[in-house]
């Protein structure tokens, strides 16, 4: 069990045992009862859509975009077909409770996306799933296979004459296809390449087709929102960051692992949830939304609460929720290094800036990291950012580029002695310590 | 080209989708040839895309794209070691050189007798659980230290 603490859950309760995911289990703890209530009560879609807007719900993807708003986006008359799609494509580094949800708690998913597909008229849906885990794809199939025999899914939906088909789509290794219309290219078939936007893909979508995508834990979000009533969802959280939150818990601290907490939960204990640093290390910096989220150093992160807005204010993003805890063992210009490596390897080459530039901002940190660096390399760094930032068809440039500029700006004096000495200020011995790999030298 | 199986498993992966859209199977269908052949040889990547009526070259883009693709034989198991930030931090990056010590190949190659390939992966959604491995695209390893890795290479015979 990879869920090892909560406060107030909602998404997490009762999933303990190895059938748990089973629709028996779930329906036993109260599953599929929103989605039957709203097809018995025959509730009007705008009543739907509005019960998510009062929650506050924001996208747990990583945008926190308002999930309500989002779903009155879909033209609801439009004749043809309709579609709604599960973003499971987790591959930002840090991030692994879509895992976890899709593992322990599938048919919230199921559930979350009938009730959406109803609130918008659609007709169909696919979950596309990270390529690396294919055990929990494969157990999505199982878990839509008991959904379709139990009548929850598919053709005349519990006697009510709505109709929703359900599909998983695998994906196959491109952190890219996390973007959504990458994300739909891919279903259709194509290179995980972003769309121009607009056309939103409200308008047009999977196929050219009207389509809403939202992430794994915003549709597991949905039956509970559903049941407790949009209100109560909004005041278990705080005010405009509604309900609770899966946070993942990795790097160095004790208890690497998913945490449910309500939104507005001080970092300091959810850091205490997760087992404190590890080997009683001092914390240097966290990366609390991902990695491509704005690095925040230790100070300024045990003043934070974990909420989309403190964590803004603190110069960074709450993201999807992945926390990523560095201790003073860290180098920071190898932390870097290994980041600007993830997002030259995964731009998708179609914008050029994004394409040439994350190949230069990795070159340029890793020749600071193996001691070639130039005196005029960190100004060479920012204004690879600038020229990056704001100037692609998606994010993914601009998720590069953060992480470099708020790691130069925080930990400079690190990048300089680098530059100035040829080596690091952490002893190398230091840094190898911190893994906690090696027990025995080898 | 491909068995009775693959072509049945590839036919419930076209009827996931509308029937004009047999293209959205593609991913599905080159994993299925690729397990089935331990690679993806370009006959494979050609006789997938007539299979599914679409151009042979939206094929090759779609499998030069993604890359849990193999476009080049790999041994009998190929195993993927995320050494993204997260696992880095508790070992991935160690775990990495650990296996191309015991192997005594460095990523990208094959050991000699053909029977495993390195790769280094990119982040795999399980950073909770670093060091994290995945043998052959399917079975995820985590908590992968020392004696774990031990363990696994026993195994993979």
């Amino acid at each position: 069990m990879a869920i090892l603490g909560a406060i107030n859950p909602m998404l997490t309760v009762g999933l303990e045992g190895d059938k748990a995911w089973r629709l028996a289990d779930y329906v036993k703890r109260g599953g599929y009862s929103a989605l039957r209530r709203i097809l018995e009560q025959n509730m009007a879609q705008g009543d739907v859509i509005n019960e998510v807007k009062k929650s506050v719900l924001r996208g747990r993807g990583g945008a926190g975009f308002p999930t309500g708003l989002k779903w009155s986006f879909m033209p609801r008359s439009f004749p043809g077909d309709k579609y709604v799609v599960c973003n499971s494509d987790e591959g930002e580094p840090g991030t692994f409770k879509d895992r976890d949800i899709l593992r322990y708690d599938p048919h919230s998913v199921i559930e979350g996306m009938a009730i959406a597909a109803y609130a918008m008229g659609a007709g169909r849906g696919y979950n596309y799933i990270h390529g690396e885990i294919w055990e929990i794809y494969q157990r999505f199939e199982e878990a839509l296979a008991e959904a379709r025999a139990a009548g929850l899914i598919g053709k005349n939906i519990l006697g009510s004459g709505f109709d929703f088909e359900l599909f998983a789509h695998h994906g196959y290794g491109a952190y890219i296809c996390g973007e959504e219309t990458a994300l739909l290219e891919s279903i259709e078939g194509k290179k995980g390449q972003p769309r121009f936007k607009p056309p939103f893909p409200a308008s047009f979508g999977l196929y050219g087709k009207p389509t809403t995508i939202n992430n794994t834990e915003t549709f597991a979000s949905i039956p509970y929102i559903m049941n407790l009533g949009g209100e109560s969802y909004l005041n278990a959280g705080k005010p405009n960051n509604g309900g609770t939150k899966l946070f993942s818990v990795s790097g160095h601290v004790n208890r690497p692992g998913n945490y449910e907490i309500p939104l507005g939960t001080p970092f300091a204990t959810l850091l205490e949830m997760a087992g404190g640093m590890r080997a009683g290390r001092k914390l240097k910096a966290c990366i609390p939304g991902g990695s491509s989220a704005p690095v925040v150093p230790a100070a300024m992160m045990m003043d934070c609460t974990m909420d989309y807005d403190s964590i803004s204010k603190a110069g960074s993003m709450l993201g999807s929720g992945a926390v990523i805890v560095m201790d003073e063992s860290t180098c920071m210009v190898r932390a870097l290094e290994r980041l600007s490596f993830f997002y030259y390897e995964e731009s998708c080459g179609q914008c050029t800036p994004c394409r040439e530039g994350t190949s230069w901002l990795y070159k340029v940190v890793h020749r600071i990291e193996h001691g070639h660096g130039r005196s005029d390399d960190l100004a060479l760094l920012e204004s690879v950012t600038t020229n990056i930032m704001g100037r692609t068809i998606c994010a993914l440039g601009d998720a590069a580029s953060m992480p470099v500029q708020s790691f130069v700006k925080h930990f400079r004096d690190e990048f300089a002695y680098h530059i100035d000495n040829k080596k690091c200020l952490v002893p190398v011995d230091v840094q190898r310590a911190g893994s906690g790999f090696f027990t025995a030298t080898v | 080209m491909l068995t009775a199986e693959s072509l049945q498993r590839i036919d419930r992966e076209i009827a996931k989708y509308p029937p004009d859209q047999k293209q959205s199977a593609v991913m599905a269908a080159l994993a299925i040839a690729q397990e089935e052949k331990g690679w993806l040889p370009n006959e494979a990547i050609e006789f997938v895309a007539n299979y599914l009526g679409m151009p042979p070259i939206a094929a090759f883009e779609v499998a030069t794209f993604y890359n849990m693709y193999d476009l080049k034989p790999v041994g009998k198991y190929k195993i993927s070691v995320c050494t993204n930030l997260p696992c880095m931090l508790s070992g991935g990056v160690d775990a990495g050189k650990y296996l191309k010590k015991k192997l005594g190949i460095e990523y990208n190659e094959t050991t000699a007798d053909g029977l495993i390939t390195l790769k280094e992966g990119e982040c795999m959604g399980a950073c909770g659980d670093a060091p994290v491995m995945i043998v052959n695209n399917r079975r995820m390893c985590s908590w992968m230290n020392p004696e774990q890795i031990d363990k696994l290479l026993a195994e993979l015979k």
